[in-house]
Protein backbone atom coordinates (compact mmCIF):
# COMPACT_ATOMS: atom_id res chain seq x y z
CA UNK A 1 0.00 0.00 0.00
CA UNK A 2 2.83 2.36 0.87
CA UNK A 3 4.36 1.97 -2.57
CA UNK A 4 1.01 2.52 -4.35
CA UNK A 5 0.50 5.70 -2.33
CA UNK A 6 3.92 6.91 -3.35
CA UNK A 7 3.15 5.99 -6.96
CA UNK A 8 -0.12 7.97 -6.91
CA UNK A 9 1.56 10.99 -5.28
CA UNK A 10 4.34 11.04 -7.88
CA UNK A 11 1.89 10.54 -10.74
CA UNK A 12 -0.29 13.45 -9.60
CA UNK A 13 2.84 15.56 -9.13
CA UNK A 14 3.65 14.88 -12.78
CA UNK A 15 0.10 15.73 -13.86
CA UNK A 16 0.42 19.15 -12.21
CA UNK A 17 3.67 19.91 -14.04
CA UNK A 18 6.25 17.92 -12.04
CA UNK A 19 8.63 15.34 -13.53
CA UNK A 20 7.42 12.14 -15.20
CA UNK A 21 6.76 9.72 -12.32
CA UNK A 22 9.49 7.26 -11.40
CA UNK A 23 8.85 3.80 -12.85
CA UNK A 24 6.84 5.06 -15.84
CA UNK A 25 8.20 3.62 -19.05
CA UNK A 26 7.27 2.55 -22.58
CA UNK A 27 8.51 0.23 -25.33
CA UNK A 28 10.63 3.16 -26.58
CA UNK A 29 11.79 4.77 -23.29
CA UNK A 30 12.78 8.01 -25.04
CA UNK A 31 9.07 8.54 -25.76
CA UNK A 32 7.89 8.06 -22.18
CA UNK A 33 7.66 11.77 -21.46
CA UNK A 34 5.61 12.38 -24.60
CA UNK A 35 3.26 9.54 -23.62
CA UNK A 36 2.93 10.83 -20.06
CA UNK A 37 1.88 14.20 -21.49
CA UNK A 38 -1.24 12.52 -22.95
CA UNK A 39 -2.48 12.07 -19.37
CA UNK A 40 -1.44 15.60 -18.38
CA UNK A 41 -3.26 17.06 -21.42
CA UNK A 42 -6.36 14.89 -20.92
CA UNK A 43 -6.71 16.05 -17.32
CA UNK A 44 -6.14 19.74 -18.19
CA UNK A 45 -8.47 19.61 -21.19
CA UNK A 46 -11.18 17.65 -19.38
CA UNK A 47 -11.25 20.00 -16.39
CA UNK A 48 -11.02 23.12 -18.53
CA UNK A 49 -14.02 21.99 -20.62
CA UNK A 50 -15.96 21.13 -17.46
CA UNK A 51 -15.41 24.69 -16.25
CA UNK A 52 -16.40 26.07 -19.66
CA UNK A 53 -19.70 24.17 -19.47
CA UNK A 54 -20.54 26.16 -16.33
CA UNK A 55 -19.22 29.46 -17.69
CA UNK A 56 -19.96 29.78 -21.44
CA UNK A 57 -20.48 33.57 -21.31
CA UNK A 58 -17.25 34.16 -19.37
CA UNK A 59 -15.47 32.09 -22.03
CA UNK A 60 -17.12 34.09 -24.81
CA UNK A 61 -16.20 37.41 -23.22
CA UNK A 62 -12.50 36.63 -22.62
CA UNK A 63 -12.00 34.32 -25.63
CA UNK A 64 -11.17 30.59 -25.59
CA UNK A 65 -7.39 31.02 -25.26
CA UNK A 66 -7.58 33.33 -22.27
CA UNK A 67 -10.23 31.07 -20.74
CA UNK A 68 -7.99 28.00 -21.04
CA UNK A 69 -5.21 29.95 -19.27
CA UNK A 70 -7.57 31.01 -16.49
CA UNK A 71 -8.85 27.44 -16.18
CA UNK A 72 -5.29 26.10 -15.80
CA UNK A 73 -4.64 28.56 -12.95
CA UNK A 74 -7.98 27.77 -11.34
CA UNK A 75 -7.29 24.01 -11.53
CA UNK A 76 -3.95 24.59 -9.78
CA UNK A 77 -5.47 26.71 -7.00
CA UNK A 78 -8.84 25.01 -6.58
CA UNK A 79 -8.59 21.43 -7.89
CA UNK A 80 -11.77 19.33 -7.73
CA UNK A 81 -12.42 17.92 -4.26
CA UNK A 82 -15.47 16.01 -5.43
CA UNK A 83 -16.10 13.03 -7.72
CA UNK A 84 -19.07 14.96 -9.17
CA UNK A 85 -17.63 17.17 -11.86
CA UNK A 86 -20.80 19.25 -12.23
CA UNK A 87 -20.35 20.40 -8.60
CA UNK A 88 -16.83 21.71 -9.17
CA UNK A 89 -16.15 25.32 -10.12
CA UNK A 90 -18.16 27.30 -7.55
CA UNK A 91 -15.25 29.52 -6.55
CA UNK A 92 -14.56 30.73 -10.08
CA UNK A 93 -16.24 34.12 -9.52
CA UNK A 94 -14.04 34.84 -6.48
CA UNK A 95 -10.99 33.62 -8.37
CA UNK A 96 -11.79 35.98 -11.28
CA UNK A 97 -12.22 38.87 -8.84
CA UNK A 98 -8.73 38.18 -7.45
CA UNK A 99 -7.13 37.98 -10.90
CA UNK A 100 -5.51 41.37 -11.46
CA UNK A 101 -5.06 41.05 -15.23
CA UNK A 102 -8.87 41.03 -15.54
CA UNK A 103 -9.41 44.33 -13.69
CA UNK A 104 -10.53 46.05 -16.93
CA UNK A 105 -13.50 43.63 -17.02
CA UNK A 106 -15.01 44.48 -13.60
CA UNK A 107 -18.32 42.76 -14.46
CA UNK A 108 -16.69 39.38 -15.18
CA UNK A 109 -16.94 37.95 -11.62
CA UNK A 110 -20.64 38.91 -11.58
CA UNK A 111 -21.20 37.14 -14.90
CA UNK A 112 -19.60 34.07 -13.30
CA UNK A 113 -21.94 34.39 -10.28
CA UNK A 114 -24.92 34.38 -12.64
CA UNK A 115 -23.61 31.37 -14.56
CA UNK A 116 -22.91 29.36 -11.39
CA UNK A 117 -26.41 30.18 -10.13
CA UNK A 118 -27.81 28.97 -13.47
CA UNK A 119 -25.95 25.65 -13.15
CA UNK A 120 -27.29 25.17 -9.63
CA UNK A 121 -30.80 26.02 -10.77
CA UNK A 122 -30.53 23.49 -13.62
CA UNK A 123 -29.79 20.67 -11.15
CA UNK A 124 -32.00 21.89 -8.28
CA UNK A 125 -34.66 19.70 -6.74
CA UNK A 126 -38.03 19.48 -8.50
CA UNK A 127 -41.11 21.05 -6.90
CA UNK A 128 -44.55 21.39 -8.48
CA UNK A 129 -46.03 24.91 -8.41
CA UNK A 130 -49.06 25.65 -6.28
CA UNK A 131 -52.21 25.86 -8.41
CA UNK A 132 -53.42 29.49 -8.79
CA UNK A 133 -56.82 28.62 -7.25
CA UNK A 134 -55.10 27.10 -4.20
CA UNK A 135 -52.89 30.15 -3.82
CA UNK A 136 -55.96 32.41 -4.03
CA UNK A 137 -57.71 30.33 -1.37
CA UNK A 138 -54.71 30.65 0.98
CA UNK A 139 -54.37 34.37 0.31
CA UNK A 140 -58.05 34.99 1.08
CA UNK A 141 -57.96 32.93 4.27
CA UNK A 142 -54.63 34.16 5.66
CA UNK A 143 -54.20 37.60 4.15
CA UNK A 144 -50.82 39.33 4.44
CA UNK A 145 -49.65 36.87 7.12
CA UNK A 146 -49.34 34.39 4.24
CA UNK A 147 -46.15 32.39 4.07
CA UNK A 148 -44.88 31.57 0.56
CA UNK A 149 -42.45 28.80 -0.28
CA UNK A 150 -40.44 29.38 -3.44
CA UNK A 151 -39.03 26.80 -5.85
CA UNK A 152 -35.72 25.33 -4.54
CA UNK A 153 -33.87 26.71 -7.58
CA UNK A 154 -34.67 30.35 -6.68
CA UNK A 155 -31.62 32.56 -6.11
CA UNK A 156 -31.37 36.35 -5.76
CA UNK A 157 -28.04 37.92 -6.75
CA UNK A 158 -27.19 41.48 -5.68
CA UNK A 159 -24.55 42.58 -8.17
CA UNK A 160 -22.45 45.75 -8.15
CA UNK A 161 -22.31 45.79 -11.97
CA UNK A 162 -24.95 45.52 -14.76
CA UNK A 163 -23.90 41.89 -15.26
CA UNK A 164 -27.51 40.73 -15.74
CA UNK A 165 -27.92 43.00 -18.77
CA UNK A 166 -24.45 42.08 -20.06
CA UNK A 167 -25.25 38.37 -19.67
CA UNK A 168 -28.51 38.88 -21.62
CA UNK A 169 -26.65 40.73 -24.38
CA UNK A 170 -24.50 37.64 -24.96
CA UNK A 171 -27.47 35.35 -25.65
CA UNK A 172 -28.70 34.59 -29.19
CA UNK A 173 -30.85 37.55 -30.31
CA UNK A 174 -30.06 39.28 -26.99
CA UNK A 175 -30.46 43.05 -26.49
CA UNK A 176 -27.48 45.40 -26.93
CA UNK A 177 -25.18 45.57 -23.89
CA UNK A 178 -25.77 48.61 -21.64
CA UNK A 179 -23.92 51.76 -22.69
CA UNK A 180 -21.24 52.96 -20.23
CA UNK A 181 -23.48 55.85 -19.04
CA UNK A 182 -26.23 53.31 -18.14
CA UNK A 183 -24.00 51.37 -15.80
CA UNK A 184 -25.51 50.62 -12.43
CA UNK A 185 -25.77 47.88 -9.85
CA UNK A 186 -28.31 45.16 -10.71
CA UNK A 187 -30.41 42.62 -8.84
CA UNK A 188 -30.86 39.36 -10.74
CA UNK A 189 -33.31 36.52 -10.18
CA UNK A 190 -32.06 33.11 -11.31
CA UNK A 191 -34.45 30.16 -11.02
CA UNK A 192 -35.90 27.26 -12.95
CA UNK A 193 -39.39 27.36 -14.43
CA UNK A 194 -40.67 23.78 -14.42
CA UNK A 195 -38.22 21.01 -15.25
CA UNK A 196 -36.21 22.56 -18.03
CA UNK A 197 -36.21 26.31 -18.29
CA UNK A 198 -33.59 28.25 -16.30
CA UNK A 199 -34.50 31.95 -16.16
CA UNK A 200 -32.21 34.94 -15.60
CA UNK A 201 -34.19 38.13 -15.00
CA UNK A 202 -33.04 41.60 -13.92
CA UNK A 203 -35.49 42.71 -11.20
CA UNK A 204 -35.86 45.89 -9.15
CA UNK A 205 -33.83 46.07 -5.92
CA UNK A 206 -37.14 46.27 -4.00
CA UNK A 207 -38.43 43.04 -5.56
CA UNK A 208 -35.06 41.46 -4.81
CA UNK A 209 -35.35 42.42 -1.11
CA UNK A 210 -38.93 41.15 -1.00
CA UNK A 211 -37.99 37.76 -2.47
CA UNK A 212 -34.85 37.44 -0.34
CA UNK A 213 -36.94 38.00 2.80
CA UNK A 214 -39.54 35.46 1.68
CA UNK A 215 -36.74 32.94 1.18
CA UNK A 216 -35.44 33.61 4.67
CA UNK A 217 -38.84 32.76 6.15
CA UNK A 218 -40.59 36.13 6.36
CA UNK A 219 -44.32 36.16 5.59
CA UNK A 220 -45.70 38.36 2.82
CA UNK A 221 -46.43 41.31 5.16
CA UNK A 222 -42.96 41.21 6.73
CA UNK A 223 -41.21 40.83 3.38
CA UNK A 224 -43.33 43.68 2.01
CA UNK A 225 -42.31 45.96 4.88
CA UNK A 226 -38.62 45.22 4.18
CA UNK A 227 -38.88 45.75 0.43
CA UNK A 228 -38.57 49.52 0.66
CA UNK A 229 -39.27 52.26 -1.87
CA UNK A 230 -40.81 51.56 -5.23
CA UNK A 231 -42.02 48.06 -4.41
CA UNK A 232 -44.89 46.74 -6.52
CA UNK A 233 -46.50 43.72 -4.82
CA UNK A 234 -48.68 42.86 -7.81
CA UNK A 235 -45.72 42.88 -10.17
CA UNK A 236 -43.74 40.66 -7.77
CA UNK A 237 -46.62 38.14 -7.61
CA UNK A 238 -46.98 38.21 -11.38
CA UNK A 239 -43.26 37.44 -11.76
CA UNK A 240 -43.51 34.49 -9.35
CA UNK A 241 -46.67 33.07 -10.94
CA UNK A 242 -45.48 33.50 -14.50
CA UNK A 243 -42.38 31.46 -13.68
CA UNK A 244 -44.16 28.82 -11.54
CA UNK A 245 -41.97 29.68 -8.55
CA UNK A 246 -44.54 29.49 -5.73
CA UNK A 247 -44.50 25.84 -4.65
CA UNK A 248 -46.22 26.10 -1.28
CA UNK A 249 -48.16 28.47 0.97
CA UNK A 250 -49.67 28.55 4.43
CA UNK A 251 -49.27 29.81 7.96
CA UNK A 252 -45.73 29.89 9.30
CA UNK A 253 -45.76 26.33 10.56
CA UNK A 254 -48.23 24.55 8.32
CA UNK A 255 -46.80 24.42 4.85
CA UNK A 256 -48.95 23.02 2.06
CA UNK B 1 -30.88 -8.58 -14.50
CA UNK B 2 -28.81 -8.36 -17.65
CA UNK B 3 -28.50 -5.98 -20.55
CA UNK B 4 -30.09 -7.33 -23.74
CA UNK B 5 -27.48 -8.77 -26.12
CA UNK B 6 -28.08 -5.96 -28.59
CA UNK B 7 -26.39 -2.69 -29.52
CA UNK B 8 -26.71 0.30 -27.19
CA UNK B 9 -25.67 3.96 -27.21
CA UNK B 10 -24.17 6.34 -24.68
CA UNK B 11 -27.00 8.76 -23.86
CA UNK B 12 -26.39 12.42 -24.72
CA UNK B 13 -29.02 15.00 -23.68
CA UNK B 14 -28.55 16.71 -27.08
CA UNK B 15 -30.10 13.62 -28.69
CA UNK B 16 -33.06 13.37 -26.35
CA UNK B 17 -35.58 14.96 -28.78
CA UNK B 18 -34.53 12.58 -31.59
CA UNK B 19 -34.79 9.57 -29.25
CA UNK B 20 -38.17 10.60 -27.84
CA UNK B 21 -39.51 11.13 -31.35
CA UNK B 22 -38.11 8.08 -33.17
CA UNK B 23 -37.96 5.46 -30.34
CA UNK B 24 -34.98 3.80 -32.04
CA UNK B 25 -34.56 0.03 -31.93
CA UNK B 26 -31.72 -0.25 -29.41
CA UNK B 27 -31.05 -2.68 -26.60
CA UNK B 28 -30.05 -0.10 -24.01
CA UNK B 29 -28.67 3.34 -23.18
CA UNK B 30 -25.64 3.91 -20.98
CA UNK B 31 -25.15 6.94 -18.74
CA UNK B 32 -22.22 8.19 -16.66
CA UNK B 33 -23.31 7.88 -13.03
CA UNK B 34 -21.70 11.16 -11.95
CA UNK B 35 -23.78 13.20 -14.41
CA UNK B 36 -26.97 12.16 -12.61
CA UNK B 37 -26.15 13.10 -9.05
CA UNK B 38 -27.90 16.45 -8.96
CA UNK B 39 -31.15 16.72 -7.00
CA UNK B 40 -33.56 17.15 -9.92
CA UNK B 41 -34.24 18.94 -13.20
CA UNK B 42 -33.79 17.78 -16.78
CA UNK B 43 -31.12 15.08 -16.25
CA UNK B 44 -33.43 12.99 -14.06
CA UNK B 45 -36.53 13.82 -16.09
CA UNK B 46 -34.85 12.56 -19.27
CA UNK B 47 -33.43 9.47 -17.60
CA UNK B 48 -36.78 8.53 -16.08
CA UNK B 49 -38.42 8.82 -19.49
CA UNK B 50 -35.64 6.79 -21.12
CA UNK B 51 -35.93 4.13 -18.43
CA UNK B 52 -39.55 3.47 -19.41
CA UNK B 53 -38.54 2.37 -22.91
CA UNK B 54 -35.03 0.96 -22.58
CA UNK B 55 -32.68 -1.09 -20.44
CA UNK B 56 -30.15 1.16 -18.67
CA UNK B 57 -26.46 0.68 -17.98
CA UNK B 58 -24.93 2.93 -15.32
CA UNK B 59 -21.23 3.48 -15.90
CA UNK B 60 -19.26 5.02 -13.02
CA UNK B 61 -16.21 7.16 -13.73
CA UNK B 62 -15.48 8.64 -10.29
CA UNK B 63 -14.96 5.85 -7.78
CA UNK B 64 -11.19 5.47 -8.23
CA UNK B 65 -11.20 1.71 -7.67
CA UNK B 66 -7.51 1.48 -8.59
CA UNK B 67 -6.41 4.30 -6.26
CA UNK B 68 -4.53 3.85 -2.99
CA UNK B 69 -7.13 5.58 -0.81
CA UNK B 70 -10.17 3.92 0.77
CA UNK B 71 -13.27 4.26 -1.42
CA UNK B 72 -15.26 7.43 -0.73
CA UNK B 73 -18.23 6.15 1.29
CA UNK B 74 -20.36 9.20 0.47
CA UNK B 75 -19.85 8.39 -3.18
CA UNK B 76 -20.73 4.73 -2.61
CA UNK B 77 -23.97 5.94 -1.01
CA UNK B 78 -24.71 8.17 -4.00
CA UNK B 79 -24.10 5.25 -6.40
CA UNK B 80 -26.38 3.04 -4.29
CA UNK B 81 -29.12 5.68 -4.34
CA UNK B 82 -28.82 6.06 -8.13
CA UNK B 83 -29.02 2.27 -8.63
CA UNK B 84 -32.00 2.04 -6.26
CA UNK B 85 -33.79 4.81 -8.15
CA UNK B 86 -33.25 3.52 -11.70
CA UNK B 87 -32.69 -0.23 -11.15
CA UNK B 88 -30.23 -0.45 -14.05
CA UNK B 89 -29.64 -3.78 -15.78
CA UNK B 90 -25.89 -3.20 -15.39
CA UNK B 91 -23.43 -1.20 -13.30
CA UNK B 92 -19.81 -0.90 -14.39
CA UNK B 93 -16.61 0.88 -13.35
CA UNK B 94 -12.99 1.06 -14.50
CA UNK B 95 -9.65 -0.59 -13.84
CA UNK B 96 -8.16 2.84 -13.22
CA UNK B 97 -7.86 5.51 -10.56
CA UNK B 98 -8.93 9.14 -10.50
CA UNK B 99 -8.31 10.56 -7.05
CA UNK B 100 -5.77 10.75 -4.24
CA UNK B 101 -5.75 12.70 -0.98
CA UNK B 102 -9.17 14.15 -1.64
CA UNK B 103 -8.36 15.59 -5.09
CA UNK B 104 -10.16 14.21 -8.18
CA UNK B 105 -8.48 14.46 -11.60
CA UNK B 106 -11.62 13.33 -13.43
CA UNK B 107 -9.60 11.18 -15.78
CA UNK B 108 -8.99 7.42 -15.89
CA UNK B 109 -5.37 7.14 -14.76
CA UNK B 110 -3.22 4.00 -15.17
CA UNK B 111 -1.67 1.87 -12.44
CA UNK B 112 1.07 -0.74 -12.10
CA UNK B 113 -0.17 -4.34 -12.03
CA UNK B 114 1.34 -5.91 -8.90
CA UNK B 115 0.23 -8.18 -6.02
CA UNK B 116 -0.21 -5.03 -3.92
CA UNK B 117 -2.56 -3.29 -6.37
CA UNK B 118 -4.39 -6.57 -7.11
CA UNK B 119 -5.21 -7.10 -3.42
CA UNK B 120 -6.21 -3.47 -3.02
CA UNK B 121 -8.55 -3.55 -6.02
CA UNK B 122 -10.14 -6.85 -4.91
CA UNK B 123 -10.85 -5.26 -1.50
CA UNK B 124 -12.36 -2.18 -3.17
CA UNK B 125 -14.51 -4.31 -5.46
CA UNK B 126 -15.76 -6.47 -2.59
CA UNK B 127 -16.74 -3.28 -0.79
CA UNK B 128 -18.49 -1.89 -3.90
CA UNK B 129 -20.43 -5.08 -4.63
CA UNK B 130 -21.48 -5.41 -0.99
CA UNK B 131 -22.57 -1.77 -0.93
CA UNK B 132 -24.58 -1.99 -4.15
CA UNK B 133 -25.82 -5.53 -3.45
CA UNK B 134 -25.23 -6.55 -7.04
CA UNK B 135 -22.62 -7.83 -9.45
CA UNK B 136 -20.53 -5.16 -11.09
CA UNK B 137 -18.54 -5.13 -14.36
CA UNK B 138 -14.95 -3.86 -14.51
CA UNK B 139 -13.61 -2.31 -17.73
CA UNK B 140 -10.13 -2.78 -19.19
CA UNK B 141 -8.39 0.58 -19.73
CA UNK B 142 -6.77 2.32 -22.70
CA UNK B 143 -3.19 3.08 -21.65
CA UNK B 144 -0.30 5.10 -23.02
CA UNK B 145 2.44 4.10 -20.53
CA UNK B 146 3.88 0.99 -18.92
CA UNK B 147 5.30 0.70 -15.39
CA UNK B 148 8.56 -0.96 -14.39
CA UNK B 149 7.03 -2.46 -11.23
CA UNK B 150 4.20 -4.20 -13.14
CA UNK B 151 4.77 -7.95 -12.93
CA UNK B 152 1.31 -9.27 -13.85
CA UNK B 153 -0.05 -9.00 -17.42
CA UNK B 154 -3.27 -6.97 -17.68
CA UNK B 155 -5.33 -9.96 -18.86
CA UNK B 156 -4.13 -12.13 -15.94
CA UNK B 157 -4.74 -9.20 -13.57
CA UNK B 158 -8.37 -8.87 -14.76
CA UNK B 159 -8.90 -12.64 -14.77
CA UNK B 160 -7.71 -12.96 -11.18
CA UNK B 161 -9.84 -10.00 -10.00
CA UNK B 162 -12.86 -11.58 -11.63
CA UNK B 163 -12.11 -15.03 -10.18
CA UNK B 164 -11.59 -13.68 -6.67
CA UNK B 165 -14.45 -11.18 -6.48
CA UNK B 166 -17.06 -12.63 -8.80
CA UNK B 167 -16.85 -9.37 -10.75
CA UNK B 168 -17.90 -9.52 -14.39
CA UNK B 169 -15.85 -7.81 -17.07
CA UNK B 170 -16.63 -5.05 -19.51
CA UNK B 171 -14.46 -5.63 -22.56
CA UNK B 172 -13.64 -2.39 -24.35
CA UNK B 173 -12.40 -3.63 -27.71
CA UNK B 174 -11.19 -0.16 -28.72
CA UNK B 175 -9.17 0.03 -25.50
CA UNK B 176 -7.61 -3.37 -26.29
CA UNK B 177 -6.60 -2.12 -29.73
CA UNK B 178 -5.34 1.27 -28.46
CA UNK B 179 -3.27 -0.26 -25.63
CA UNK B 180 -1.84 -3.08 -27.74
CA UNK B 181 -0.81 -0.75 -30.57
CA UNK B 182 0.69 1.68 -28.03
CA UNK B 183 2.65 -1.09 -26.31
CA UNK B 184 3.58 -2.81 -29.58
CA UNK B 185 1.80 -6.03 -28.72
CA UNK B 186 -0.77 -8.16 -30.54
CA UNK B 187 -4.44 -7.39 -29.78
CA UNK B 188 -5.43 -10.91 -30.92
CA UNK B 189 -3.03 -12.38 -28.38
CA UNK B 190 -4.58 -10.11 -25.70
CA UNK B 191 -8.08 -11.25 -26.61
CA UNK B 192 -7.00 -14.91 -26.69
CA UNK B 193 -5.86 -14.52 -23.05
CA UNK B 194 -8.87 -12.45 -21.95
CA UNK B 195 -11.46 -14.39 -19.87
CA UNK B 196 -14.22 -13.94 -22.46
CA UNK B 197 -16.68 -16.07 -20.44
CA UNK B 198 -16.82 -13.22 -17.86
CA UNK B 199 -17.77 -10.52 -20.40
CA UNK B 200 -21.15 -8.92 -19.65
CA UNK B 201 -20.80 -5.96 -22.01
CA UNK B 202 -18.60 -4.73 -24.85
CA UNK B 203 -17.59 -1.12 -25.57
CA UNK B 204 -16.68 0.25 -28.99
CA UNK B 205 -15.39 3.76 -29.68
CA UNK B 206 -13.25 5.82 -32.01
CA UNK B 207 -9.63 6.86 -31.37
CA UNK B 208 -7.13 9.40 -32.67
CA UNK B 209 -3.70 8.52 -34.02
CA UNK B 210 -0.39 10.36 -33.94
CA UNK B 211 2.99 9.24 -35.17
CA UNK B 212 5.97 8.84 -32.83
CA UNK B 213 9.49 7.83 -33.98
CA UNK B 214 8.85 4.27 -32.78
CA UNK B 215 5.43 4.03 -34.46
CA UNK B 216 1.84 5.10 -33.84
CA UNK B 217 0.45 6.42 -30.55
CA UNK B 218 -3.32 5.96 -30.34
CA UNK B 219 -5.46 8.14 -28.09
CA UNK B 220 -8.82 6.89 -26.83
CA UNK B 221 -10.75 10.05 -27.75
CA UNK B 222 -14.39 8.87 -28.10
CA UNK B 223 -14.70 11.59 -30.74
CA UNK B 224 -15.17 9.73 -34.05
CA UNK B 225 -16.48 6.54 -35.62
CA UNK B 226 -15.14 3.11 -34.65
CA UNK B 227 -11.98 2.22 -36.62
CA UNK B 228 -11.99 -0.71 -39.10
CA UNK B 229 -9.46 -2.87 -37.19
CA UNK B 230 -11.62 -2.46 -34.06
CA UNK B 231 -14.72 -3.64 -35.96
CA UNK B 232 -12.72 -6.68 -37.10
CA UNK B 233 -11.64 -7.50 -33.53
CA UNK B 234 -15.24 -7.01 -32.37
CA UNK B 235 -16.54 -9.48 -34.99
CA UNK B 236 -13.89 -12.05 -34.03
CA UNK B 237 -14.71 -11.62 -30.33
CA UNK B 238 -18.47 -12.03 -30.64
CA UNK B 239 -18.00 -15.03 -32.93
CA UNK B 240 -16.54 -16.68 -29.79
CA UNK B 241 -18.78 -15.21 -27.09
CA UNK B 242 -22.05 -15.08 -29.00
CA UNK B 243 -24.13 -11.88 -28.91
CA UNK B 244 -23.27 -9.50 -26.05
CA UNK B 245 -24.67 -6.06 -25.13
CA UNK B 246 -22.42 -3.77 -27.20
CA UNK B 247 -22.13 -0.03 -26.68
CA UNK B 248 -21.07 2.70 -29.10
CA UNK B 249 -19.32 5.42 -27.03
CA UNK B 250 -19.10 8.84 -28.63
CA UNK B 251 -18.58 11.62 -26.08
CA UNK B 252 -16.71 14.41 -27.91
CA UNK B 253 -17.36 16.22 -31.21
CA UNK B 254 -20.84 14.76 -31.01
CA UNK B 255 -22.45 13.95 -34.40
CA UNK B 256 -26.17 13.89 -35.14
CA UNK B 257 -28.21 11.00 -33.82
CA UNK B 258 -28.49 9.33 -37.23
CA UNK B 259 -24.69 8.94 -37.37
CA UNK B 260 -24.69 7.23 -33.97
CA UNK B 261 -27.56 4.98 -35.04
CA UNK B 262 -25.61 3.94 -38.15
CA UNK B 263 -22.74 2.81 -35.87
CA UNK B 264 -25.18 0.97 -33.60
CA UNK B 265 -26.78 -0.73 -36.61
CA UNK B 266 -23.39 -1.89 -37.83
CA UNK B 267 -22.74 -3.39 -34.38
CA UNK B 268 -26.22 -4.96 -34.49
CA UNK B 269 -25.48 -6.59 -37.85
CA UNK B 270 -22.29 -8.15 -36.47
CA UNK B 271 -24.12 -9.37 -33.35
CA UNK B 272 -26.85 -10.95 -35.51
CA UNK B 273 -24.17 -12.67 -37.60
CA UNK B 274 -22.57 -14.04 -34.43
CA UNK B 275 -25.91 -15.39 -33.30
CA UNK B 276 -26.45 -17.25 -36.63
CA UNK B 277 -22.89 -18.56 -36.67
CA UNK B 278 -23.28 -20.06 -33.18
CA UNK B 279 -26.68 -21.53 -34.04
CA UNK B 280 -25.46 -23.27 -37.19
Amino acid sequence: MRSHRKFARNFLGGISGGPVPEGATSTAPSETEHRFRVYRNNVAHGLSRALARHYPVVERLVGPECFAGLAALYIERHPPRTPILTEWGGRFALFLAETETLSDLPYLPDIARIEWARSRAYHAQDAAPLRPEDLRRFAERIGEGLQLYLHPSTQILQLATPAGSIWASQQPDGPRPPAPDQWCAETVLVARRGIAHVITVVITPATGRFLAHLMEGANVAEAHSHAGDGFDLNAAFALLLENALIVGAGHREDQT
Amino acid sequence: MRLPAKPGLGFKPEHYPAIAETKPDLGFFEIHAENYMGAGGMPHAMLERLRQDYAISIHGVGLSIGGPDPLDTDHLDRLSALCARYEPESFSEHLAWASHNGIWMHDLLPLPYTRETLNLICDHIDQLQTHLGRQVLLENPATYLLFEESDIPETAFLAEISARTGYGLLLDVNNVFVSCVNHRSDPRGYLARFPLEKVGEIHLAGHEEEELPSGPLLIDSHGRSVAEPVWALFAETVSKTGPVASLIEWDNDLPDFATLMAEAERAGGILAGASHALAS
